[in-house]
């Protein structure tokens, strides 16, 4: 049956409803992408959920959201959506939203009015300060902040309390791409964009469960196989997932040693000269850098890598260990596939693509491994073009937007700058109005280090905002123990109950997603705007007027003097970005495109990062060039990293690999997906997947409980066997959404000492029939 | 444990399931819900794991209850009067609490007349019905969507729902990916049709049709 689209449109009363305000609204250009129909009022937003960014319609009748569905004119989905993005419309109204702000009192919450549960926050901060000092105060924010929550947060922290104590769940899910992206090409966030699903012919998947996590991407990208008989997508991996399923060739190897095989195909590539040899002395330095770096289990952990220019030769020495034959022993993949994948990364014919999210970046080696992978694209010359690009896949709404582009991290400030350099505090203190000096040249601690230090008792107050830290940490009964330690303070804003709300002080009703103006940005530099569609329930407010109303009580209300607030700090944050190559659109700009990406030159947004021909920060005649990179003469860097092992591995007592992530049907901890009645039934609770032979070794069968425990804690949980994912042998795997099975609880808190960022694919567990 | 029950072959089995016994056309009547269903439209009743086919499953099903005893999910339950002649009969109402298949599929062989199979020992080897796309037009994969839910969540992943990838016209650059039930490995379980995200499902178990010889192989 031919499915035109006059013939799908008719299919349901939704659809037809579609039809007239959503196609048509497009094309007409209704004023800022607003249209009438039937009673329901359209208006178009990104989806609140990953990193993806499909574009969705609003459909709102007596200020309730009614319905939503993708939309047609957003370049990303095309009016397509996962099964989260069709939920949209039900994600705000569990029945259990917050609507008052909550006061502890004992062990438990009474109700209050905004004025005294802001008087006390204040109250708070003021005394914490004085007392202590301003880094004994906290803000803990995440990638689904608004561009304009982070920015005042920051603002807030940096340019007013005087700390560096700002940091975003971020450094849980991007931080190692962000250190590979600067000390790679001086400059964070991909330089290709999703045309390059469309237009390359073969897709290295490293640790990604496309298929599931990143969903309408896949579909793309799929698409371009079936088009094109000669595209090949090999996943790496350690699980079997619907990934796997669909590509071309599947890559199984043990745990860590991701690093040995990237190095080993370095290693053929060098040997057998099968590099771009004019594009290397055109565009890369080689640079190795510390080894043996620990895993930052100790308290107060303090590592700095010191890089050294090293030769091509020196290099080529490097990876003289790297033998196929010792990283297939090490890893478990054939030696002949070791070979097969370096002559497709090298074929001179075929545009290479690499894609990784997760299992590169929780990883105590994440930035080594994200730096090796660029080393592969650097040696073959196969980077900055369309259609063959590496590109680093984002799990969160606004993990580049406004994490990493407004720099919500303990070192970091807007456009690529950071705390430690005196000129960058000067250029933003300026755009901020406040003196240089207030803002502090150490840098804030990290994530994990930052809810140490609350345990510690360095920090005494802390505000969480739009995550749900006691679920996600790393660890998780050590940080949630301190949370309730005596002398310290917790704010908690959100929208719904969490695990991490009854662990505070003080719980702020929060509004969220179109409750709210905003601005998000996604993985390929997408910069996506979208206007307040519904009023929040009850007393909830917007996150952004939570931070401006403490600014205000703790006297820095200087900070936030605009009339029209959204508009003006837009503009205000602009200025960081233009002449930087990061260079963002005025705020009129966004109301009706369905995103730009940046930098936006002349109104006209860059498909490829240092390109020329697309990008207008390249000169004619200059080709390609790293201009950010000024420091290595505009030059990427190919990095000497070798294997290290991980902070933990299977022992005699723990003899199984735990590794954690998602669902399709679950969004991070659940807090909204949960409150789905469809996508509660269709997943309803986290399980442990299971290699069938270890499981039958066992005595384990499909469904039974089993009891599984680290050396930080225990769960028990039915078993999944030849499910949806099939871990390989000495492997299991649970998605972490359920917060009723803490699975955190179990994962250890080592990190990548560069990055900073917690190893949540990686730690020894055992398993015992429950 | 009954003997004769017990040595039906599957081949036997699969054949018998397929006939359609009179006594449904009665049971047929009683209906209720369309969708959240006892028996469906044709009269038919979702049985446990093993069940003989459903005219020789009414006259040896004792009515004991220990096969619902016996289900840890509390799936297995027992018909009330508006299954007429089925009355008192264990059924399995999909879309509220489906067969999880236990390995050892504890209510076949609490059975004690033989009206379940005690002796079927393989899950893949179950044959209650078979799961059909009902309403392709609702079916949220089928329009372009990313769900599939009924895919992942099934337990013969692979076996008995693929994905049938195909170009997405509509955007030009996306591939709608079609789940398709295999019957001969469908068991019939319903854990599809429970955790369809549509308020009606648009997928559910149904009779199996009954198998169409041919010699026609490509």
């Amino acid at each position: 049956m031919e499915w035109t689209r006059r013939k799908f449109l008719k299919t349901t009363a939704a659809a037809a409803a579609f039809a007239a305000a959503g196609a048509d609204l497009i094309k007409g250009g209704a004023g800022n992408a607003e249209a009438v129909e039937n009673g329901i009022k359209w208006g178009k937003a990104p989806c609140r959920f990953c990193g993806v960014g499909c574009g969705v319609l609003v459909g709102v009748k007596n200020n309730r959201i009614v319905a939503t569905k993708g939309d047609p004119a957003a370049p990303v989905n095309k009016g397509l959506n996962c099964i989260k993005g069709y939920f949209l419309s039900k994600v705000l109204y569990g029945k259990d939203r917050l609507t008052k702000p909550l006061i502890r009192k004992g062990d438990k919450f009474v109700e209050a009015s905004w004025d005294e549960a802001m008087e006390l926050i204040t109250s708070k901060f003021k005394e914490s300060v004085e007392k202590h000092g301003p880094d004994s105060v906290a803000i803990y924010g995440s990638g689904q902040w608004t561009v304009f929550e982070g920015y005042a947060a920051s603002k807030l922290f940096k340019g007013g309390i005087g700390t560096n104590n700002i940091e975003p769940n971020a450094r849980l899910c991007m931080a190692s791409a962000v250190a590979a992206f600067m000390n790679t090409f001086g400059s964070d966030e991909p330089m290709g964009c999703y045309d390059d699903l469309d237009l390359g012919d073969t897709y290295f998947l490293w640790g990604a469960n496309m298929a599931e996590a990143h969903p309408v991407l896949f579909s793309r990208l799929i698409d371009n196989k079936l088009k094109n008989t000669r595209v090949k997508i090999i996943d790496l991996g350690t699980r079997f997932t619907r990934t796997s399923q669909m590509a071309d060739m599947y890559v199984s190897f043990k745990p860590q040693t991701d690093l040995a095989i990237l190095n080993g195909i370095a290693h053929v590539i060098v040997k057998e000269k099968l590099y771009d040899e004019d594009f290397i002395k055109k565009h890369v330095v080689f640079k190795k850098g510390k080894e043996n770096i620990g895993y930052g289990l100790e308290e107060k952990y303090k590592f700095d890598d010191e890089p050294k220019g090293i030769t091509f030769e020196e290099y080529r020495e490097f990876l003289k260990l790297y033998t196929p034959e010792y990283v297939s022993k090490l890893s478990g993949v054939p030696v002949k596939t070791i070979h097969e994948m370096a002559h497709l990364y090298a074929d001179k014919k075929r545009k290479v693509n690499s894609l990784w999210t997760m299992g590169f970046n929780h990883h105590s080696r994440g930035t080594w491994a994200n730096n090796l992978v660029y080393n592969l694209h650097l040696l073959t010359g196969k980077i900055g073009r369309p259609g063959e690009n590496p590109l680093s896949l984002t799990g969160q709404p606004s993990a580049c937007g406004t994490a990493r582009e407004v720099g919500t991290f303990g070192h970091r400030l807007p456009a690529d700058m950071v705390v430690m350099n005196p000129e960058h505090r000067e250029k933003t203190a300026k755009i901020w109005g406040v003196p240089a000096s207030k803002i502090p040249a150490k840098p804030g601690p990290h994530a994990v280090e930052m809810f140490r230090g609350l345990d510690r008792g360095e920090i005494k107050v802390m505000w969480i905002q739009v995550t749900n830290p006691f679920v996600s940490l790393p660890n998780l009964t050590r940080y949630r123990k301190a949370a309730r330690k005596e002398g310290r303070f917790i704010v908690v804003s959100d929208i719904y109950p969490t695990r991490s709300t009854e662990l505070a002080d003080v719980i702020l009703p929060s509004a969220s997603w179109v409750e709210k103006e905003g601005v998000f940005g996604n993985t390929e530099r997408r910069t996506q705007h979208w206007f307040k569609l519904v009023e929040p329930p009850g007393e909830a407010r917007n996150d952004l007027w939570q931070t401006m109303e403490l600014a205000r009580r703790l006297g820095h209300g200087n900070l936030f003097p605009y009339k029209s607030v959204e508009k003006e700090m837009w503009e205000e944050y602009r200025q960081f970005t233009i002449g930087q190559g990061k260079d963002l659109a005025p705020y009129e700009a966004y109301h009706k495109a369905r995103g730009l990406r940046w930098p936006v030159v002349n109104g006209q947004e860059t498909l490829w990062r240092y390109a020329e021909g697309h990008d207008p920060y390249v000169k004619k005649g200059e080709g390609l060039k790293f201009y950010k990179n000024k420091a290595n003469d505009f030059k990427a860097v190919i990095w000497a990293r070798p294997y290290e092992p991980p902070a933990e591995s299977p022992d005699r007592e723990y003899p199984f690999w735990l590794s954690t992530g998602r669902v399709l049907e679950h969004w991070h901890t659940g807090t909204m997906t949960g409150r789905v009645p469809e996508l509660k039934r269709a997943y309803p609770a986290a399980v442990v997947e299971m290699n069938a032979d270890d499981a039958k070794r066992l005595g384990i069968k499909n469904r039974d409980k089993v009891k599984m425990s680290s050396r930080r804690g225990t769960i028990v949980l039915p078993a999944e066997i030849n499910g949806r994912g099939k871990p390989g042998k000495g492997n299991v795997f649970v998605a972490f959404f359920d917060e009723t099975k803490l699975i955190n609880e179990l994962c250890i808190d080592a990190y990548d000492p560069i990055s900073k960022e917690p190893e949540f694919k990686k730690c020894a567990v055992k398993i015992e029939k429950a | 444990m009954n003997e004769k029950m017990g040595k039906i072959s599957r081949r036997q089995f699969l054949q018998g399931s397929l006939a359609t016994p009179l006594a449904l056309a009665l049971a047929g009547g009683m209906v209720t819900m369309p969708f959240l269903r006892r028996a469906d439209a044709q009269g038919f009743y979702l049985r446990p794991p093993g069940a003989l086919d459903e005219k020789r499953f009414l006259g040896a099903c004792v009515k004991c209850g220990k096969c619902a005893q016996a289900c840890p999910y509390n799936s297995v339950r027992m018909a009330g009067p508006e299954a007429g002649v089925a009355i008192g009969t264990p059924h399995i109402i999909a879309r509220e609490s489906p067969c999880y298949l236990c390995p050892d599929l504890p209510c076949a062989k609490a059975c004690p007349s033989g009206a379940l199979d005690a002796k079927l020992d393989d899950v893949e080897k179950v044959r209650m019905g078979t799961a059909v796309i009902v309403d392709r037009e609702n079916c949220l994969s089928i329009r372009g969507l990313r769900c599939e839910v009924c895919y992942r969540q099934c337990p013969l992943i692979d076996k008995a729902i693929t994905i049938d990838p195909r170009h997405n016209p509509r955007t030009g650059v996306h591939t709608i990916m079609e789940p398709v039930v295999h019957r001969d490995k469908c068991v019939g379980c319903g854990i599809c049709e429970k955790s369809c995200v549509r308020e009606k499902p648009v997928i559910v178990v149904m009779r199996t049709p009954p198998k169409q010889e041919d010699y026609y192989e490509f």
